[in-house]
């Protein structure tokens, strides 16, 4: 365990400077509800650690062009409290909220979940189903990417040097829209996603889904966007023979392992069990 | 809840307030962590990344050049223990098992066996110590399930062990210890006699106590003497195993407990506390070392896992006439499995005339086997309990009378011989029959449960000091740490026999050099035997209050009482002398013969065994797996409740305990031997939100042998949750479960196998 230097820059030029100058060895902290446990039990061991809470985009949630924009350093506890954002997506705001404890909720962010690009992180298949697209700071400048773009295995992103996840924007929504997030955990809380779905549809006046995207974590090496599970519902009324289709659709995409949290048929099957119930949680609320 | 505090006492039975309370609640309380003395540095200790390997060579000269670092050991620094002859008790303390365990020596017999230990000036330098210890591992084949370490070609852990029984010099070496067997009658006249056998095998997985609180100790040395404080369930077992391991006269040695976050049995053994007192003498300076979680899982307590196999027979009428029992249980590294209470207890709420009970203790690639909370009994009784709840639905009797038919009552000889007291099964599974909950109408996908249980109890060498300060006020002086609320039960007693007021009794917890020695806080003992001695100590400080009464009042011993907190005339003298009390007394007793105390040293017997039954129900999403739990009570037979409270909270303990054990705990190995879920991440003990209210029903028969009528009250409960748990989900989708935990996949693909 090396000595380890602490910097809370004010603006994300700098905090991307530090992150690059540092050659691998520094790490963001936003919430650090994953930072301070992988370096306790030594799977990080950064040298630098460039707090990025002192930066106000990250810690701000504002409307842009109907839809929000949501610093990347914004807590879960935040999210729920913003009526506005609770009202039109919130199928991501309860998949935020359902990570780790209250304390937790206090300090763990949308996009602290997302880096740390675990295939189990609860926020990222609701953001996938809600089509987020994180905004990326570098020392090039800024690009925008789809969540479903940024990680690429377990612990692994396609962030360059130095890239930073500012914040993530969720688009606005359609009339009759809405959105939902389920997990799977043998307990009732405190717990590790075994399966994870988050669905966001759009009806038309008769109740016909036009528009759907679904994302499924846990279940593959990063949280997937199923575009069959999608095409399964678009054009019905999310009828027996849609749902079956959706469930069909979202085990197939499955290519999980048999480790401590579950086992291949498991997650599988269970993938498709939820993919119903969420499909069907935001049929309702779209229908409201 | 009801308030089911007898009138008959002023203090004991009632909801009094815990001595140690307030310092708990408000973080002022010293646990394990909390000493912090000048100059005292960190240990930490490195442990096998391998299941079985030989250690070939250890190198830790470049851990000891590192500045900082101010001791290493390995089991070089240990004096090697010979091989003791055995054979051993039930309680097996071998103590070159339990060096070997605290340090290996030539092999390392599971993922997480210490290999060394450093003492350095921070965490830091302690950690990076440890990086630069090199250890040349010759990795061998290894084996974790006990079944395939039975067999013949099986890695052999011990090449020194062979069963017990076999001869030393011509038996090959085996992982089996021992195969105890106990008998009771003619089972296979018994197993003739029954129009109905059911024979089933059962498994449990290696569960955790799961303490909130690590193992954590601090040691000072010089040549005067050690100190040693830490988390322990046994302060002066603890110096005897510290003396034993290290050499040391055991007088040498004080060891303080502190306040203990949860044992559940896990606190027995030692681990750490020999290491920390070795690198403190080496070191010259104190040590601390406290276990990660990580550390906790890998390499302390947990409990066996099962193989189970039940027969029992019964007539039509629901009469049992056999019971047979074989358990294969997971040792760990070490011999020691408790199939011996397994074997006593499992049949025992039952009168049956015809038992056969033995099994196979088995040392496998894991850490050795702790206590856990009425150690060995849960994996066996959710087979026969599992097994009785089968017969009656195939028998068309209800579970309830099929256990009244069988009831163990007064005078009922269990396996063992032993005949029982006054004992209130019966009385108890009538009032489950008649409980609302019995009866309550169930919901779509919902199961009832039940199950009952067992459990022996430990009485034990206990001493205790009543001390009367000049005020009248009283220091007591016990020797147990403090689990389950055992201060305020002690403070109860004796408040009680004294007649004064409970909160002019202050219970302290002595280390071991300022009372004698006092047995483990275990086997539910405590209330019991510490108990009877704190009571006769009482009343031997009330014998000396009274002599000084009778000196003052110039009359004779005898024509004394102490009633109501007074001494008072009782003879000729009646009316002559107004009462004095214990205050009054107290602030002459320097004219009078000097202090007044009381002491006891016992060795209690008579302890009486409790029976428990539970009631559960819960919810199957069929589609998932998932199972909640609905509504649970705990039915048990508490003897008497010194502090209804505490009890209370034993009961709900055991259960919640029960119900992790039974749905979703489990140690989880990779193929090399590696524990995979060594945090609570991954280890699934239930969070608050998993269970409901657990509510209590407490029987009380007074167990005779204790001057209050206590039994014991904190292990029985954890007996029937795992059967009880279990028999709901049965009840709520259709299908026999036998395989612990009964986890979301066992349940999702029992029922998609069944067509569901």
């Amino acid at each position: 365990m090396a000595d380890i230097q602490y910097q809370a820059p004010e603006d994300l030029a700098a905090a991307s400077a530090l992150l690059a100058g540092a050659g691998g060895k520094a790490r963001i902290l936003a919430g650090g509800t994953d930072l301070l446990v992988q370096m306790k039990f030594d799977v990080v061991e950064p040298t630098l650690l460039i707090d990025i809470k002192n930066i106000a985009e990250t810690r701000t949630i504002a409307e842009e062009d109907g839809g929000f924009r949501v610093g990347a350093a914004v807590p879960g506890a935040e999210l729920g409290e913003d009526a506005a954002l609770a009202a039109a997506w919130p199928g991501v705001v309860e998949a935020a909220e359902l990570i780790g404890s209250t304390q937790v909720q206090g300090r763990a962010s949308l996009g602290g979940n997302l880096c740390n690009a675990s295939p189990a992180a609860d926020s990222v298949p609701a953001m996938i189903a809600a089509g987020a697209v994180a905004r990326v700071i570098g020392p090039d400048g800024q690009r925008d990417v789809a969540v479903e773009d940024i990680a690429t295995g377990p612990g692994k992103t396609s962030l360059a040097s130095g890239e930073i996840v500012a914040s993530i924007f969720l688009p606005k929504r359609p009339a009759n829209s809405g959105d939902a997030y389920l997990r799977f955990i043998p307990r009732t809380e405190m717990d590790i996603a075994v399966v994870g779905v988050g669905i966001s549809l759009s009806l038309d006046g008769d109740g016909v889904c036009t528009a759907a995207r679904v994302g499924l974590g846990a279940v593959a090496p990063t949280a997937l966007l199923v575009d069959a599970a999608a095409d399964a519902l678009i054009g019905s009324k999310l009828d027996e023979a849609a749902m079956d289709n959706l469930a069909a659709a979202v085990s197939a995409a499955c290519s999980p392992i048999d480790d401590k949290r579950g086992t291949v048929e498991f997650r599988t099957d269970i993938a498709g069990v939820l993919a119903r119930r969420v499909a069907s949680i935001a049929f309702t609320r779209a229908g409201k | 809840m009801p308030d089911e505090v007898n009138t008959e006492f002023k203090w004991v039975g009632k909801r009094n307030p815990r001595p140690d309370g307030v310092d708990k609640v408000t973080g002022r309380a010293k646990y394990g962590a909390d000493l912090y003395l000048p100059g005292m540095l960190v240990g930490k200790t490195l442990r096998s990344p391998h299941a079985h390997a030989r250690i070939k060579s250890i190198d830790t000269s470049k851990a000891k050049a590192l500045a900082g670092v101010k001791a290493v050991v390995t089991s070089a620094d240990f004096p090697a223990i010979p091989k003791p002859p055995g054979p051993h008790g039930p309680m097996i303390s071998d103590f070159r098992d339990n060096s070997m365990n605290m340090m290996a020596r030539d092999k390392v017999l599971y993922d997480g066996h210490p290999v060394a230990a450093v003492a350095a000036t921070s965490e830091k330098i302690a950690r990076q110590a440890l990086k630069l210890i090199e250890v040349d591992y010759e990795v061998l084949p290894h084996v974790i399930d006990p079944v395939e370490a039975m067999k013949p070609d099986a890695p052999i852990l011990h090449d020194d062990q062979v069963t017990e029984g076999e001869d030393e010099k011509t038996a090959k070496p085996s992982n089996v210890y021992r195969i105890p067997r106990a008998q009771k009658g003619d089972v296979e006249k018994g197993f003739a006699e029954a129009d109905l056998v059911i024979e089933r095998e059962f498994t449990t997985k290696a569960v955790h106590q799961g303490y909130i609180e690590p193992h954590a100790c601090v040691a000072q040395a010089s040549d005067d003497g050690v100190e040693l404080f830490c988390s322990t369930q046994g302060q002066y077992v603890d110096r005897g195993s510290c003396a034993k391991l290290l050499g040391l006269d055991i007088s040498k040695i004080r060891v303080t407990s502190s306040e203990i976050g949860g044992g559940f049995g896990g606190k027995i053994p030692i681990y750490s506390e020999p290491v920390a007192i070795r690198l403190a003498q080496l070191a010259r300076r104190p040590v601390k070392m406290v276990m990660s979680r990580d550390e906790v899982f890998r390499a302390t307590g947990p409990t066996s896992g099962a193989h189970v196999r039940i027969k029992i027979g019964a007539k039509k009428d629901g009469t049992i006439t056999a019971a047979e029992g074989e358990m294969t249980y997971q040792a760990g590294a070490f011999k020691g499995a408790s199939i011996g209470a397994a074997m006593n207890c499992m049949f025992s709420p039952y009168d049956l005339e015809n038992i056969h009970v033995w099994g196979y203790d088995v040392c496998v690639n894991r850490p050795k086997v702790a206590a856990y909370r009425a150690p060995g009994v849960p994996m066996a009784a959710f087979g026969v309990e599992g097994v009785i709840n089968e017969l009656a639905d195939e028998l068309g009797i209800d579970r309830v009378d099929l256990r009244l038919i069988n009831a163990a009552k007064e005078g009922t000889q269990n396996v063992m011989g032993m005949k029982y007291g006054p004992i209130g099964f019966q009385e108890m599974l009538e009032k489950m029959k008649a409980h609302p909950h019995y009866n309550a109408p169930l919901g779509e996908n919902q199961g009832r449960g039940l199950a009952a249980g067992y459990w022996l109890h430990a009485g034990g060498m206990s001493c205790a000091s009543v001390n009367v300060s000049d005020d009248g006020t009283v220091t007591l002086i016990e020797g147990n740490p403090d689990i389950g609320g055992s201060r305020a039960s002690m403070a109860a007693m004796v408040a009680e026999e004294l007649g004064i007021d409970y909160n002019k009794v202050r219970p302290i917890i002595s280390d071991t050099s300022s009372l004698g020695f006092t047995f483990l806080t275990a086997g539910s003992r405590v209330t019991f035997a510490t108990g009877m001695a704190c009571v006769l100590a009482a009343r031997n400080a009330i014998k000396v209050a009274c002599d000084r009464a009778a000196q003052m009042w110039g009359v004779s011993e005898e024509e004394v009482v102490w009633e109501d907190g007074h001494a008072r005339p009782a003879g000729a003298n009646v009316g002559d002398h107004e009462p004095m009390s214990l205050a009054e007394i107290a602030a002459k007793a320097p004219m009078t013969g000097g202090p007044i105390a009381g002491h006891a040293e016992i060795n209690a017997t008579g302890q009486g065994p409790a029976t428990g039954a539970h009631l559960v129900d819960v919810e199957v999403d069929r589609e998932s797996g998932h199972v909640k739990v609905l509504r649970y009570t705990v039915f048990q037979d508490v003897g008497r409740a010194i502090s209804p409270d505490y009890v209370e909270g034993q009961l709900q303990g055991g259960a919640v305990q029960g119900i992790g054990w039974a749905l979703n705990e489990e140690y989880i190995y990779d193929d090399k031997g590696r524990l995979e879920n060594p945090g609570f991440l991954d280890y699934r003990v239930p969070v608050a939100s998993d269970v409901p209210m657990i509510d209590v029903c407490m029987i009380e028969v007074p167990n005779p042998n204790h001057p209050y009528g206590v039994r014991g009250v904190g292990e029985t409960p954890i007996v029937p949750p795992q059967a009880a748990v279990a028999n709901a989900v049965e009840n709520a989708v259709g299908l026999r479960f036998r395989d612990l935990p009964v986890s979301p996949p066992k349940i999702r693909k029992a029922i998609k196998d069944a067509g569901g």
